[in-house]
């Protein structure tokens, strides 16, 4: 046990305050101090990627990130992906190409491929498909999320 | 890719891919997992670090809450029974009580503010176990002398499955050949992406408990919990929200949730676990860690006249709730015939008790190893009698129906052979082989493997019951009730976690009503809003909640019918319900069926008593089971200087009945085939000799990757079953039944150059070198 320092993250534009301890994982502070669900943790060492956020526009493991990493930086979950009714392109495409069926790795393929794509619009395929394979899906055998993703980055680029 | 349907267009909702009414919540981060919740009491268990030994205390820092064994006083054990095959009952404590027979046993339970702080305190309290030897191989198990792991075991054997054809012996020595398979199916763990964990939460109103897990059959965890602990069923609900996947590793009880459930009672409070990935490695159940050895005679043109089978199945430590270790030895018996016409059979099924994780279902459960065991004695066969993989199938596949297996099995109407040739032709199997020789003159070793399987789907109480299952499974139970605004609920006992069932059953009722599927609500998951019924596994919720959602959607038109010939002075053959109307066929009388709906509430007196007021009916539907099928293709690239497998095309026809929502049934497939390509290549659980596990983490237990899943090719027959009155067969566990034995079978015909035979799952680099380097040497 150690002592509880204050952070701020601020996740999807908005600033939370908290106290934490310094082993106090970004994902457990995005979802237990700070309320966001969304982003979920499936092995916490680092091998599925549930828990990816984007973190100053990187596609980021929050469960190797410890909160007070993250002070001050600019955060975005899955729930901050939709324009308010308007879903995300990539949102649009996982649900238009059965991109997911028990829903648990979804948050974490959603911001992993929206982060590498907005970081890198014109990423090759065979790029992509190793990005890809840095997440873990056991339901949908990756076809249709490989088929939602390149079908997103052609919006993505479009738009 | 098809999107939602306009009104009015005469189509039927049944056959079309609409998206999934799941979605919008999960896309966008609104799904509620059980681990979403928040609790005032933290749960952290500790666990045997050893394999075996005596439990003699259990030491906790000062000030700290830390229950056992000795706390839980009137906790019954878990004791699954069986009633034939000669089961030995053994009971596990939900806490070890004095005795640990597996690693990541569950010891004892911390209570604390936080997660953070139960994990501290449970790293400081120390367990006094006097190790003892520990087997943890099944053959090592049933050895003279092995250690017992249950002392009321004798010989490790907890049951005893046998079987024999009146006519085996005379069959057997008129043989031209005998071929024989010695064949390994390594353990594996299901995986899902969402560990388990449970919240319960005590209403001290009520003296209600409402526990929340990560479930496949809320109702017999209801059932199950109230037995174990001793107190009403009424007391206790069980929800499954959102849930992580499952695979069938979430349709056991786990002693954890009877832990939870004690705790909030003595608590009066909250109380919650999250298992962490370690725990679900090491404790969170086990599979397919099967012997087999499987002979095979033939005739002199190649038929199978008669299978011979041995197996020995490690169930691990304990008999898994509610299906007992019997689910795999005793699926393997019944099911090792396959798709092949063979009426004399011979079987030894034994369940193996070891000091490793209990084993329970995974998708498919026994029919990945048996398919894979069976498909390899038949290329064995085709090589030993100079005949085409494909050419041996044809002269043995099962192409009457119905068909009787040797065991009494009714097999109805497939299309084994059909599948084949399809896979066939769509492969380009001469061009392949063409390309074949090409590629090894310049030392590139391709293969090709083809499975064909039948996959039993959709089976009822009486199939439960031939096993002597004290807990038997099998029907379903839904309540269609449209309610005064003309919306609809549909409350199912099934508990779907990732296959779209709100979406195709809301499909089924949209046609029989004549409303859109987004009117339809499809509840489920939860003891006091859905009927009793037995969960989401075995390729059973859309053939059996199907069928009695179509019941209790007919009884609903029946009586919308009746009271729209009332109102409207019709003949009720001459209502028809569509569009969300009730219409006078060749008028344009109508009247909206959501007006039909509250008047079935609030103007029942217009009826004269000939209806009951209301709107709900139920259905029950308990089927005999009907059989998907399908072949399945590989072709693989296998690099011998380094044992690396390379995936390179992925090929299935499939035959699942009528199909609901053909993109639902496709991602179905798809995913049992990456977990069959995980199965064959990657996934293995590893103990060493003493029971210490060598894979708890996912760097050193490997589901497969985008990388290692190639682009999936989808063909369809669809033969509608007479054995389900949607016409629909399962296909939930095609995927992983098939593809293990596709790959294998294409990773030995590309290593046929070197006369090497690989009959281990999952074939790793190291045991394809080794058996290359065996070649060399022997060369």
């Amino acid at each position: 046990m150690s002592e509880s320092m204050p952070v701020t993250l601020n996740i999807n534009g908005r600033d939370y305050t908290i106290a934490v301890e310094a082993r106090r994982t970004l994902a457990d502070a995005i979802r237990e101090d700070c309320g966001q669900t969304g982003t979920h943790i499936g092995c916490e060492h680092g091998i599925c990627g549930a828990c990816t956020v984007i973190v100053d526009g990187e596609p980021v493991r929050s469960c190797l990130m410890f909160a007070v990493q993250a002070d001050g930086k600019k955060i975005r979950t899955v729930e901050g992906l939709a324009d308010g009714d308007k879903l995300h392109p990539m949102q649009q495409a996982f649900m238009d190409n059965h991109g997911l069926q028990c829903g648990f790795c979804t948050p974490g393929f959603l911001m992993l491929a929206v982060g590498v794509l907005e970081r890198e619009r014109d990423i090759s395929d065979e790029d992509l498909m190793d990005v890809l394979a840095s997440n873990l899906c056991r339901c949908t055998g990756y076809q249709n999320i490989v088929k939602a993703v390149r079908a997103a980055a052609k919006e993505m680029r479009s738009g | 890719m098809s999107t939602h349907g306009t009104k009015g267009t005469g189509m039927t909702w049944v056959g079309r891919a609409i998206r999934r009414v799941e979605d919008p919540a999960l896309i966008k981060g609104q799904g509620r997992f059980t681990g979403d919740l928040s609790a005032v009491h933290w749960v952290r268990f500790v666990r045997s670090p050893v394999a075996s030994g005596k439990l003699s205390k259990v030491t906790a820092p000062d000030g700290t809450t830390v229950i056992t064994a000795a706390d839980l006083t009137g906790v019954k054990k878990i004791t699954p029974m069986l009633h034939k095959f000669n089961y030995k009952p053994i009971g596990q404590p939900v806490l070890a009580e004095n005795v640990v027979r597996f690693v990541g046993e569950p010891v004892a339970a911390v209570v604390a503010g936080s997660e953070e702080s139960a994990e501290d305190i449970a790293d400081q309290v120390e367990l006094t176990i006097n190790e003892t030897a520990a087997v943890a191989d099944a053959r090592a198990a049933l050895k003279a002398g092995a250690p017992l792991v249950h002392a009321e075991v004798p010989a490790n054997v907890i049951l005893e499955g046998k079987f024999k054809s009146p006519d085996f012996d005379a069959t057997w020595s008129s043989a031209a050949k005998i071929l024989r398979i010695e064949a390994r199916s390594r353990r594996q763990n299901a995986t899902p992406i969402e560990p388990r964990g449970g919240h319960a939460v005590y209403d001290p109103a009520t003296g209600r408990v409402t526990l929340t897990c990560a479930t496949q059959m809320p109702h017999l965890t209801r059932t199950a919990i109230c037995d174990i602990i001793g107190f009403p069923e009424s007391n206790l609900r069980v929800i499954a929200p959102d849930v992580g996947g499952g695979f069938g590793q979430k349709m056991s009880l786990p002693g954890e949730y009877v832990v939870l459930v004690w705790l909030a009672r003595r608590l009066r409070s909250s109380v919650a676990w999250t298992e962490d990935r370690r725990e679900n490695l090491i404790a969170g159940y086990h599979s397919r860690d099967q012997y087999i050895t499987l002979e095979g005679a033939f005739d002199k043109d190649a038929r199978l006249l008669a299978l011979k089978a041995d197996i020995v199945s490690n169930i691990g430590a304990y008999s898994c709730f509610p299906t007992t270790c019997g689910v795999e030895p005793l699926m393997a018996m019944a099911e090792m015939p396959g798709p092949y016409d063979v009426q004399q059979y011979q079987c030894l099924a034994r369940g193996v008790i070891t000091n490793t994780c209990t084993m329970a279902p995974y998708r498919g459960v026994s029919r990945p190893v048996i398919t894979f065991t069976l498909e390899r004695l038949m290329d064995k066969a085709a090589r030993a009698f100079a005949l085409d993989p494909v050419d041996i199938r044809r002269r043995n596949l099962i192409d009457k129906f119905p068909y009787k297996s040797a065991m009494g099995l009714e097999y109805d109407e497939a299309t084994y052979k059909e599948t084949l040739e399809m896979a066939v032709k769509a492969i380009n199997l001469p061009a392949f082989r063409k390309r074949q020789k090409e590629d090894r003159a310049q030392g590139r070793y391709l293969g090709i493997g083809f499975a064909t399987f039948s996959e039993r789907t959709g089976y009822g109480s009486p199939a439960f019951a031939a096993r002597g299952m004290e807990i038997t499974p099998g029907w379903e139970t839904v309540i269609v009730s449209v309610d005064p605004s003309g919306f609809v609920e549909v409350r199912i006992g099934s508990s779907p976690h990732g296959q779209g069932l709100r979406t195709t059953l809301a499909q089924i009722v949209a046609d029989e009503i004549g409303i859109t599927p987004d009117m339809i609500k499809v509840i489920h998951g939860d003891t006091d809003r859905a009927p009793y019924g037995w969960g989401t596994f075995a390729s059973r919720s859309l053939v059996i909640s199907g069928g009695a959602t179509l019941i209790a959607a007919r009884k609903v038109r029946t009586k919308l019918i009746k009271m729209a010939s009332h109102l409207l002075e019709a003949a009720p053959d001459d209502i028809v319900l569509a569009d969300g109307v009730a219409k006078v066929a060749g008028t344009d009388k109508t009247i909206a069926i959501a007006k039909l709906a509250r008047e079935a509430y609030t103007q029942t007196h217009r009826f004269n008593g000939e209806i009951e007021p209301g709107l709900t009916e139920t259905g029950h539907y308990d089927p005999p089971g009907t059989f998907s099928n399908a072949c399945h293709t590989a072709i693989v690239d296998v690099d011998v200087d380094t044992g690396h497998v390379k995936v390179e095309k992925f090929l299935v026809a499939e035959d699942a009945g009528r199909i609901i929502n053909p993109m639902i049934a496709d991602g179905q497939v798809h995913g049992g085939i990456a977990q069959g390509i995980g199965n064959a290549l990657l996934e293995e659980i590893i103990y060493d000799e003493n029971g210490g596990i060598l894979t708890a983490t996912l760097a050193d237990y490997l589901p497969p990757s985008a990388h290692e899943i190639p682009t999936i090719e989808l063909h369809h027959i669809e033969t509608p079953s007479q054995n389900s009155i949607t016409r629909a067969k399962g296909l939930g566990e095609g995927g992983a039944i098939g593809a293990p034995a596709a790959v294998i079978n294409a990773i030995n015909d590309a290593l046929s150059p070197f006369g090497v035979e690989i009959d281990e799952m999952p074939a790793t680099p190291q045991r394809i070198r080794a058996a290359l380097r065996n070649a060399e040497k022997a060369a």
